[in-house]
């Protein structure tokens, strides 16, 4: 769980954060706060069914449970568990 | 009779929210042809007043030019008024062929099919050309257009960050399996008015065997030496496989759009396109006005030369005065405020002192830049920027913005 959550965070910084100040935490409101839109999420997508070798089905890839690290988190591991 | 009053009390309080949010739309009304100095009724019911228009994309000030009115009334005099058609069935005329072989000169492709608007040539484009085997890579700041036309194709879809080439290398890397690959790009941005880098997006694209994209609304006309886009000024004329560009800017200014590329690509739009296919033919009066346009600008550079120097003036007058600019060399010349409540109030002042320019904020652009967008125009003489100079920085004196840094000016007025 840790080393997901980890890496989910680091991808998404390197992917999505303009400003390499920026900060933000395993809650941070990534979709509803305005810093992947939801256009952009087929990129996290990709990453995660390349790193962890799943199939995220289209429904189960909404805007909810791609809004935090912790939810994306819960989601891969609901899929490879 | 469905739409009761449970319906409309939804629909109240949906535009009540917008109005809350303060993100409420009110036009304008204008009252003479568009052109540097206008007669404008604002807020509407109040008297008409005489303002220099520093907002228009009428790029090249040939939005009311005579010869183009001429030509305009001179089609619709040969050729009607419209055509109750859409292209296949029976609504192409010898000038929409005409219009289309002198666009494709113009742009240096191999051909161009025309569009009721660029909206729809951006809208159709995609989906007519790719399917779910391929990739559609896009810079994060393209057009809303662009977007719908991405949102309406099968294929997967995919960002990289504004301008950033090495983030775009990545995503070229990623997306290697896919059959068909294409990069997406404005020429220049119609935001922040900075240029693609085309000439490292081609050598990209040409390393990687991927197709390139790029609208090129607000550059057709007068960027680059002569005036014929992006593409000709970062070196790379005849290496982009579709550019779409609209006439409702630079090019007169009236309506119609086109894509122009790879001649295989632009017959698969003319076969399936759906705006192409299911909308009416551009009126034979605006096809008229735009291939007059085109001869205007084969012939002589002085309109975009002339905008150039008057770009020029302007970007260094504000930047004297201490406005924030946004940087960039193109007519779209942004003075940043970062609070939407200050663009708006300021976008009021100048229009008191006699200058129309419109405050852009979230969701036109991200959260914490509000701005005003100036657009230039070779239509505009010295006179009118100075009057507009003068008054820019009367408000700014006015708002204690002039000289103070972005952090300077967050600091005092907030996001
Ligand atoms: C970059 C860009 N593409 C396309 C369009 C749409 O052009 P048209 O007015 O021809 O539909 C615009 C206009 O707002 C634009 O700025």
């Amino acid at each position: 769980m840790e080393e997901i959550r980890d890496a989910v965070l680091e991808y998404v910084i390197e992917e999505y954060l303009e400003d390499e100040d920026e900060e933000i935490s395993y809650e941070t409101p990534l979709i509803s706060g305005g810093i992947v839109d939801s256009f952009s999420m087929v990129s996290l997508k990709r990453f995660l069914e390349a790193r962890y070798n799943i199939s995220i089905p289209d429904e189960k890839a909404s805007p909810e449970a791609f809004d935090t690290v912790n939810s994306i988190t819960a989601l891969v591991k609901e899929i490879t568990s | 009779m469905s739409f009761n009053e449970k319906i409309r009390a939804m629909y109240v309080e949906q535009l009540e929210g917008i109005k809350d949010a303060g993100i409420f739309k009110q036009e304008r009304f204008i009252h003479s042809a568009q052109a540097a100095d206008i007669v404008v009724e604002f807020p509407a019911g109040s008297s008409l007043k005489k303002v220099i228009n520093m907002c228009a994309n009428n790029y090249l000030g040939l939005s009311s030019h005579p010869e183009v009115v001429k030509a305009a009334h001179d089609g619709l005099n040969t050729r009607g008024y419209g055509m109750s058609s859409v292209r296949f069935i029976c609504g192409t005329q010898d000038i929409h062929k005409e219009l289309e072989r002198k666009v494709t000169e113009f742009l240096g492709t191999e051909d161009t099919i025309l569009f009721p608007s660029c909206m729809d040539a951006n809208a159709g484009v995609f989906e007519a050309i790719l399917t779910d085997e391929d990739v559609m890579i896009s810079d994060r700041l393209v057009h809303a257009s662009i977007i719908d036309g991405i949102r309406l194709c099968s294929a997967m879809h995919d960002t990289f960050k504004h301008s950033n080439m090495s983030h775009l290398e990545k995503k070229l890397q990623l997306h290697a399996d896919k059959r068909l690959k294409v990069v997406i790009t404005d020429g220049v941005f119609s935001m922040d008015g900075d240029t693609a880098k085309l000439d490292e997006m081609v050598a990209l694209c040409e390393e990687y065997d991927v197709m390139l994209f790029v609208d090129d609304s607000h550059a057709t006309g007068f960027i680059g030496k002569t005036g014929r886009g992006t593409h000709e000024k970062c070196g790379v004329f005849g290496k982009i496989d579709i550019i779409t560009t609209t006439f409702g800017k630079a090019l007169g200014g009236a309506s119609g759009g086109c894509v122009a590329g790879r001649k295989e690509l632009v017959e698969m739009c003319r076969q399936k396109a759906r705006p192409y296919l299911f909308s009416n033919t551009i009126a034979p009066v605006v096809v008229s006005g735009v291939l007059k346009v085109l001869d205007i600008l084969s012939e002589s550079t002085e309109r975009r030369d002339k905008l150039e120097k008057n770009t020029a003036y302007w970007r260094k007058g504000l930047t004297e005065a201490g406005f924030v600019l946004k940087d960039g060399d193109t007519p779209i010349v942004p003075v940043m405020l970062f609070n939407a409540k200050l663009s708006q109030n300021i976008s009021k002042d100048l229009y008191d002192e006699g200058i129309y320019a419109i405050g852009f904020f979230f969701p036109v652009v991200a959260k914490g830049q509000a701005r005003i967008r100036t657009q230039i125009s070779a239509g505009h003489e010295i006179h009118h920027l100075d009057k507009a100079l003068d008054a820019f920085i009367k408000v700014g004196k006015k708002y204690d913005i002039l000289g103070k840094s972005k952090q300077e000016i967050i600091e005092m007025y907030r996001l």
